[in-house]
């Protein structure tokens, strides 16, 4: 159960937003919205504590997340907007040294699975600095088959450098995390169909009203 | 809890073995700076083992800031420090693991290659170990105080400059002792004191630093 309580967001003594409330119990897919500009990735950087609100807090099962600290990051991923894919590994190297410094570390069989699934089957080897940009998108996502138990998904435009099949089979997964009781909250521009049982959307509104909403859709699918 | 650890030096180690340029830019350095002094101010062997110490020590603190720079500053830009920060373990550990590294590559190098300077300026046997010795202990603590300078800069316009005001006064009594164990060696004195100094340094440094670093990088990342 992730749990916004009037958080509040100021950036470079701009206000993003303000009174921000919403709850997002376990099987829900949280879509957040809006221009460029109006907060998106900083609302997930504060749900992933790395940011501190001006005020309010962000909850995990009903406890403020930057006094659980890693007690939280135990249970998240994150897949921000830089893949944190280092240029002189190869890819196999990123995966296992991500997975270790996470503290999940992994098995040789797990990498190589995870690997397969985004793709990369035949580019283990190979340096990450010789691949491009959708491939090296590919490393930061097989983080989320390595980490298929952890509760919590947070992904920054996670569709980005993508192909048309890379997409299908990311939003299959994100459904499938989803349908499983997990939560996935994600900032995307592409409105990419996702299969998921419980839905909820926050909506930046444009124009520096520093507004935002939150909705519940209804399941469809 | 140590596996972490034992990660990230490892990490880091295979980044330095494939970014040579980077260390070796470092250790070059450090030759340069030493072999220089003694063509500026002349052959006088007695002049150079007195000042051998200082210079061996002032060019390994030179070298050390020059250093700095990259500590963090590649992962922050890729996004691995944002992944590591977001870490179940604790963040003091992988950040011990960084300086460590950092002193793998750069700090025992230059302690190794001091020996082959304490032959060069003509030191004896016994202020040769002291020197060594003396860079042993101190120089991992010159990674530990830079980690907190480069962390606490990270990310800011010109925070190479920065990092070495910060870091320099903290440099100083490391600079001061080291040399000092030397200079007392030499003169006959007890030098047991001076790098038992060092050694308290170090334990200081390697308690107290990870923290100070945790810290320094969760708000230079926001």
């Amino acid at each position: 159960m992730l749990e916004v309580v009037e958080l509040t967001c100021e950036r470079g003594e701009r206000s993003l937003f303000s009174g921000l409330n919403f709850a997002a119990p376990g099987g829900t897919l949280l879509r957040i919205a809006g221009p460029n500009g109006t907060g998106k990735t900083s609302l997930l950087r504060i749900l992933c504590g790395l940011l501190e609100p001006v005020s309010g807090e962000v909850r995990w099962h009903g406890r403020n997340v930057r006094k659980l600290r890693e007690d939280y990051w135990k249970d998240l991923v994150y897949v921000g907007h830089m893949n944190g894919v280092k240029d002189d590994l190869t890819v196999r190297e990123n995966l296992r040294v991500n997975a270790e410094v996470a503290g999940r570390p992994a098995s040789p069989d797990r990498l190589a699975d995870a690997l397969e699934r985004v793709g990369l089957t035949g580019f283990e080897d190979r340096m990450a600095r010789f691949l491009s940009q959708g491939q090296r998108r590919r490393i930061a996502l097989a983080r989320l088959y390595v980490s298929e138990t952890a509760p919590l998904w947070i992904l920054d435009e996670p569709f980005t450098a993508l192909d048309v099949k890379g997409v299908a089979e990311l939003s299959a997964l994100i459904g499938q995390h989803v349908r499983n009781g997990n939560t996935v909250a994600l900032v995307t521009h592409q409105e990419v169909p996702i299969d998921a049982p419980r839905r909820q959307r926050v909506e930046f509104a444009g124009g520096g009203s520093g507004a935002a909403s939150s909705v519940e859709e209804e399941a469809t699918c | 809890m140590l596996r972490v650890l034992l990660q990230v030096i490892r990490r880091d180690l295979l980044l330095a073995v494939r970014q040579k340029a980077d260390v070796l830019n470092t250790l070059f350095f450090f030759v340069v700076v030493v072999t220089m002094v003694p063509l500026g101010i002349g052959p006088e062997p007695n002049l150079l083992r007195a000042i051998a110490p200082g210079v061996v020590w002032v060019a390994a603190l030179l070298a050390a800031i020059l250093s700095l720079a990259r500590l963090f500053a590649n992962d922050y830009a890729d996004g691995t420090l944002e992944q590591m920060l977001l870490s179940s373990e604790p963040l003091t550990l992988i950040v011990l693991g960084k300086a460590a590294a950092h002193w793998l590559v750069t700090g025992l190098p230059l302690t190794v290659m001091s020996v082959v300077f304490g032959v060069v300026f003509d030191l004896g046997l016994q202020e040769t170990g002291v020197l060594v010795a003396s860079l042993l202990l101190g120089t991992p603590v010159l990674s530990l105080i830079g980690a907190v300078g480069a962390a606490l800069t990270l990310g800011l316009r010109g925070g190479g400059v920065l990092t070495s005001l910060l870091v320099l006064p903290l440099y100083i009594p490391v600079l001061i002792f080291g040399s000092g164990a030397v200079g007392a060696a030499a003169s006959g004195v007890t030098y047991a004191a001076y790098l038992l100094l060092l050694g308290a340094f170090l334990l200081f440094a390697s308690v107290l630093t990870p923290w100070a670093v945790a810290l320094a990088l969760r708000i230079s990342v926001e």
